[in-house]
């Protein structure tokens, strides 16, 4: 009998749970290796051979190679662990949370200062705005 | 014997950390969120206490996919300052208090709460935040800390209910000690954020402000609120917030005692992607 799922009519969400971190393994455990200084200056040096080095699918390293953090979380990555890659590209959580949005940099910013994003049409896939 | 005081909640935002560390709490964008916490700073020289037992989360920092424990106490005499990819924050390393954690280890796993011990174990902005909002930039935190990190990366975490009875056992833990110590709980996270895909950036002020009316007039009911509802409202990332039950449950009233004083509520948007919740919460003497 299959779990109870019902997370997954949150509209724009991608909930880590124990499939995703199944397939996400190896991608996560990259990242968690950019916390040491020497690895984050490996990666920069030569990102895809040192992605070679990890047993992650080759969809999982383009989408690293290609920074598309939305793609990286549907391939089981974690915000919490992708965070490694934008501290190595010395970017902040605000920018790596915008990204995923398809908003701009400063859109996402102004949003926020604005009260952040509304609740209201968003707690349902294919609720009406 | 041990008596738990007070229970303190606020959000754990690394950004803030940030901006205590580089010196940015006077900007505009931050005046007004660090001064809701002017009150807490001074409220806390009065109430000082001797441990204070700070539940949080870890964010693939001391943890990474290799161990996932639920529930992990740290019985350390010292914790160092996890490097993040940062650089580790500027910071004094968090002193322990072994005996006392050891104690409430013991009586909690006794009373059905199977905990994990941890002996070394880096602490991350979760912590280290929230001990940066109550007590500024000393160069020794003024208290002992007992940390206690709760999995709130992989779903599922643990619901509400069980962290309100954790909150329960650890109180009946701390009254069982036998020195006269001064304990503190505080329950870190949230409030509404959501750091991740198309919907990132999510805030629910409704939502928020009726967790706080409920965790203080309602606790045993909030905590019978599903994951669902802090995911679908809160946001992926909301779902912290059930670390705060932990707090609450550790209060006097949830065991037969008097309600608590309300000492302090606060509540400011945004903190880089997230709602700031702050409240303190006083068990009478």
């Amino acid at each position: 009998m299959a779990l109870d799922k019902p997370y997954k009519d949150v509209p724009g969400t991608t909930i880590f749970d124990a499939d995703q971190s199944r397939k996400g393994y190896h991608l996560n455990q990259f990242c968690m290796s950019l916390m040491k200084a020497e690895n984050r200056a490996r990666f920069k040096a030569n990102e895809r051979a040192y992605l070679d080095e990890w047993p992650m699918t080759e969809e999982q390293k383009q989408a690293v190679l290609a920074r598309d953090l939305n793609r990286c979380i549907a391939l089981g990555g974690n915000i919490y662990f992708l965070a490694k890659i934008g501290a190595t590209d010395g970017k902040s959580f605000q920018q790596m949370a915008g990204s995923m949005t398809g908003m701009s940099e400063q859109e996402y910013r102004d949003m926020m200062v604005r009260g952040g994003r509304s609740i209201e049409g968003n707690r349902y896939a294919g609720e009406k705005k | 014997m041990a008596t738990i005081t007070a229970s303190v909640y606020t959000s754990h935002v690394p950004a803030i950390g940030a901006a205590i560390d580089l010196g940015k709490t006077h900007e505009p964008y931050w005046a007004p969120m660090f001064a809701g916490y002017d009150p807490s700073r001074r409220w806390l020289k009065e109430h000082m206490p001797d441990v204070v037992f700070l539940v949080y989360n870890d964010h693939a920092n001391a943890f990474s996919l290799d161990l996932i424990p639920t529930f992990a106490i740290g019985t350390a005499a010292s914790f160092a300052i996890a490097d993040e990819g940062w650089g580790p924050r500027p910071v004094p390393a968090v002193a322990g208090h072994p005996e006392l954690a050891s104690h409430i280890a013991q009586s909690v796993i006794q009373d059905d709460f199977d905990l994990t011990i941890v002996n070394r174990m880096d602490v991350d902005h979760g912590l280290t935040v929230p001990l940066s909002l109550m007590c500024g930039q000393p160069e020794a935190w003024p208290f002992r800390v007992i940390p206690f990190a709760v999995n709130v990366v992989q779903y599922p975490v643990p619901s509400g209910r069980r962290c309100f009875q954790l909150g329960q056992a650890i109180a009946r833990a701390v009254a069982s000690y036998d020195e006269p110590l001064e304990v503190q709980v505080w329950g870190t996270g949230g409030m509404s954020h959501q750091l991740q895909g198309p919907r990132a950036g999510l805030i629910n002020r409704e939502f928020d402000n009726a967790f706080l009316d409920r965790l203080i007039a309602d606790p045993a009911g909030l905590a019978a609120m599903p994951h669902i509802d802090y995911v679908r409202e809160a946001g992926s990332e909301g779902i912290e917030l059930v670390m705060w039950l932990i707090a609450r449950g550790a209060m006097a009233d949830t065991a037969g005692g008097k309600a608590p004083r309300v000492a302090h509520r606060f509540y400011h948007v945004p903190a880089s992607n997230t709602a700031v919740g702050h409240l303190i919460l006083e068990n009478p003497r």
